[in-house]
């Protein structure tokens, strides 16, 4: 995508599709471009720019529209103009972290540096949630160059512990709480009961679109 | 003593439900809500109720309850057909009935069907959690499943006397018909297995619960390989996991997902997959 800030582009490879009779699925050509496609629909629905829809949930390369009354919409999605992602605004939430996962030794092999590199190079980057999914709260970060991509592990864990600080593929996560889990575990959080909290507003540390950096603390933290 | 009911046989899975959580998916929080809504609704309505208030949701066993404080509470055992008794003493199914102070309404196993309604004049009142008193078993949130023992608060009752004392309830047919709509990735399935989707034979599995719908019958092939990326997912939703086996997504679905959806199924269509019960002959049918 191109363009000035603030100069919406019309954008390429937008595909809508229908998922069932009040939904749609908007799919876009990157992960940037979905991001930038879910921030012009929040802005748009603030604005009262936008038909009602009862949830807009967005994907890694996706944003969902459900609930959607007037079917005249997805025509008119493919011809939006949208500005791109608004970059290094807002305050990044911090989150502090111990790196003394026990994957850290998988990944720093999957990165192909030393095992003290995998804290450095992950707490220099800046994440960005992407979406949410598998619990409230669980948030998928992007930020991560794509070759530092890592995979699954092959057995998941029955047991992953609230706070764990965790990569697969592209993401980096945070169990909000106790559950079984897949994902390579690099560290954990200070204090995660502060990830996800139903009487708080916002309910989620970690929603859609919030900007993220990780805070090394000292091995005590 | 505040109007409530105590829990004296818990059943096989009772939760409270009421119209569940809407405006969350993007937190990842399920919908959660009365798998059958229209029992739901048209038994709040023969108590009195808005329909929306929050009833008790049994699975297969029914449950029991007593009813403390000091007033009789009219209530409705409505949804899967069951014997009903209060105090032991067999009373209608599906209409409304005066439980005595004290008094403990039963609702026996399921005759045909799945999933009992109970509702009570006033609704149940337990904590809300992000606008919605639904207990939500993929996430956790809201009340939990209920256990013997448990006390639930009733709400005040609005004074009106219900205007209508008999209905009709919907049968249990004996094949769920689901009308499929296909998409958002039919383009990931061979037109072959999309054939098959529309004119086999599956059942319901007895694996499927509030997440999901799961069926037994031929694996769906895949036209392409490799991953979905992570995307919302929508209730009704028809998705297809490595095994190649249909599960219809029903109230408690996680919100995003990375097996491809195959098409979706009519919301108005999931009160019946809410009341089949496994083994029951499926049929999708393109809309």
């Amino acid at each position: 995508m191109s363009g000035r800030p603030g100069a919406g582009v019309r954008m390429s490879g937008v595909r809508v599709l229908e998922a069932g009779p009040r939904a749609l699925l908007v799919e876009l050509a990157s992960g940037e471009d979905a991001e930038a496609f879910h921030a012009e629909l929040l802005r748009r629905r603030a604005a009262g720019e936008l038909p009602s829809v009862r949830e807009i949930v967005p994907g890694a390369r996706t944003v969902l529209l459900d609930g959607v009354e007037d079917r005249t919409l997805a025509g008119r999605l493919r011809s939006w103009s949208v500005p791109p992602p608004a970059r290094g605004s807002g305050e990044a939430v911090e989150i502090r972290v111990v790196y003394d996962g026990p994957d850290l030794a998988d990944v720093a092999e999957a990165w192909a540096v030393a095992v003290d590199e995998v804290p450095r190079i992950h707490a220099r980057t800046e994440f960005r949630v992407a979406f949410c999914g598998f619990a409230p709260g669980f948030g998928y970060l992007t930020g991560l160059p794509g070759h530092l991509s890592v995979p699954r592990r092959s057995t998941p864990r029955t047991r992953v512990p609230a706070g764990a600080l965790a990569l697969a593929g592209p993401y980096t996560g945070v169990y909000p709480r106790e559950s079984p889990g897949g994902w390579q575990l690099i560290g954990r959080m200070v204090g995660p009961a502060d990830l996800w909290d139903p009487a708080r507003e916002p309910a989620a540390l970690l929603g859609p679109g919030a900007r993220v950096r990780f805070v090394p603390m000292g091995v005590c933290g | 003593m505040s109007a409530g009911l105590e829990v004296v046989r818990a059943g096989a899975l009772t939760t409270v439900q009421d119209e569940g959580r809407t405006g969350w998916a993007h937190l990842g929080v399920p919908r959660a809500g009365a798998l059958d809504g229209p029992a739901r609704r048209l038994a709040n309505r023969l108590v009195g109720n808005a329909p929306d208030a929050a009833v008790l949701e049994t699975t297969l066993t029914g449950c029991a309850v007593r009813v403390t404080g000091a007033r009789p509470v009219l209530a409705v055992v409505g949804g899967a057909g069951c014997r009903v008794a209060v105090d032991g003493r067999p009373v209608a199914w599906g209409a409304p009935v005066r439980v005595p102070p004290g008094a403990v309404l039963e609702a026996g196993p399921a005759l045909h069907g799945l999933r009992g309604y109970l509702a009570f004049a006033g609704g149940l009142v337990p904590e809300p959690v992000l606008g919605s008193r639904s207990a939500d078993l993929l996430s956790g949130l809201g009340p939990p499943v209920l256990r013997e023992g448990d006390v639930l608060p009733l709400g005040r009752t609005g004074g009106g006397a219900p205007c209508v004392d008999t209905v009709p309830w919907p049968g249990v047919p004996a094949e769920l018909v689901l009308p499929l709509y296909p998409g958002p990735r039919d383009d990931w399935f061979t037109g072959a297995a999309l054939r098959t989707l529309t004119t086999a034979a599956y059942r319901v599995s007895e694996r499927s619960n509030r997440i999901g719908l799961r069926t037994e019958g031929p694996a769906l092939r895949r036209a392409r390989d490799g991953e979905l990326p992570s995307e919302g997912m929508v209730l009704g939703a028809v998705q297809v996991p490595p095994d190649g086996l249909p599960v219809v997504f029903l109230h408690d679905h996680p919100t995003t997902g990375g097996y491809p959806v195959v098409g979706v199924v009519d919301e108005a269509a999931l009160a019946g997959a809410a009341q089949a019960v496994p083994g029951t002959p499926v049929r999708f049918v393109r809309v």
